[in-house]
């Protein structure tokens, strides 16, 4: 799908320089934007390399896994068909966490092991269950306590606050995990008062 | 709401400096974790240098051509009655789908409005808030062999729609609209 869109832009645009007459912006445009992604990264290392350096202090030091502890009985609730001391329950605690502090690369890893085990739970089969959804919207809804990388680009860009945006970067993620759970819930009942489970 | 732009501000140094306390209590060698935890961040950044060179080419070739003004104005007036900076639309549609693109359109966006304009913290919010639900779904259903999806994709995609308006309402009630 991305390649489709990024074909397209890419094409449309030149078609429309052709009827428009823009071929020369877009030729200015073309290299500009080229340097410009390249400095952008650039930018964005300084923060990563801080960021994920501070993360490796908190996951040696056990503050990552004393989280998870703390959030153990609300996320047990968002998983009834989990036993609490089902290695699942651990995993998905843990991607919660790396997730919870922009360790995106951390999380994808613990993410598939819940998976994982979410499967055998659901007796190996090749079909989705109620658990694997429940966790699949919460991952989506991405709850993030320092959106990093956006504070890097705006950094870039000179923004006069650059971190200003955390507190509504979360309420905004907040909700949307909560109606992800919503939703989810809905879809279930959904499903069990069609029958099919 | 100038207290959330303040909670916003204190909230990273005194979390930097909780890690850096409860490590030390820890006895963690704290400096040591902190270089080895940063190597990761170079290779990291420089693995994203191809995606976003990739889509903001064809951004700012999208933009610079008149195209994206074009289709801009043309949902300017059904966006405009829900408040929705018309902008703001190709971001939506591609942040489910792919999370350097996305990254794209917003490095895009903020250098465009400015980082400080309601586009610009726009565009932050809802790339921080949202995650890429196709990415999580191919990812993580693929590596364990997971083939029927049943309600996943509804279900993710549903809850990226409310995420984007959380982001929008909220920004608005923050900043304001200017």
């Amino acid at each position: 799908m991305v390649n489709y869109i990024w074909v397209g832009m890419t094409v449309i645009g030149v078609v429309f320089a052709m009827i428009n007459g823009t071929m020369d912006q877009v030729n200015a445009a073309l290299f500009k934007s080229a340097t410009e992604a390249v400095t952008l990264c650039l930018g964005l290392m300084s923060i990563l390399v801080f960021w994920l350096g501070l993360m490796k202090i908190a996951q040696d030091s056990g503050l990552l896994d004393k989280l998870s502890g703390l959030f153990r009985p609300i996320i047990g609730r968002l998983f009834p068909e989990v036993p609490p001391n089902h290695p699942a329950m651990g995993y998905i605690l843990s991607n919660m966490m790396a997730n919870l502090f922009g360790l995106g690369n951390a999380a994808t890893p613990l993410g598939i092991k819940a998976m994982e085990q979410l499967k055998e739970l659901n007796g190996g089969k090749t079909s989705v269950s109620r658990s694997m959804i429940t966790f699949l919207a919460i991952n989506t809804s991405s709850i993030t306590l320092i959106p990093t990388t956006v504070i890097a680009i705006r950094m870039t860009y000179e923004s006069k606050a650059p971190t200003d945006i955390v507190f509504p970067t979360i309420i905004a993620t907040a909700i949307s995990a909560v109606a992800a759970v919503a939703i989810d819930r809905y879809f279930y009942f959904k499903r069990t008062r069609n029958g099919v489970k | 709401m100038q207290w959330m732009t303040t909670i916003s501000v204190w909230m990273i140094p005194l979390i930097i400096c909780f890690i850096l306390i409860y490590g030390t209590l820890k006895k963690i060698p704290t400096y040591e974790a902190f270089v080895e935890g940063g190597k990761e961040g170079i290779s990291m950044s420089f693995s994203i240098i191809p995606f976003l060179v990739g889509m903001l080419v064809a951004i700012s070739i999208f933009r610079a051509s008149g195209a994206l003004d074009f289709i801009v104005q043309f949902l300017k007036p059904l966006l405009e009655m829900f408040h929705v900076p018309a902008e703001i639309l190709p971001l939506a549609i591609i942040r489910p789908i792919s999370g350097t693109a996305a990254l794209g359109m917003t490095s895009d966006l903020i250098s465009v409005h400015g980082p400080d304009s309601f586009i610009g913290r726009l565009a932050a919010t809802i790339q921080g808030s949202t995650d890429t639900t196709f990415y999580v779904l191919t990812v993580y259903f693929g590596a364990v062999g997971i083939k029927k999806m049943g309600d996943a994709v509804k279900v993710g995609l549903l809850a990226d729609l409310v995420g984007i308006i959380a982001a929008i309402i909220v920004v608005t009630l923050v900043f304001g609209t200017k």
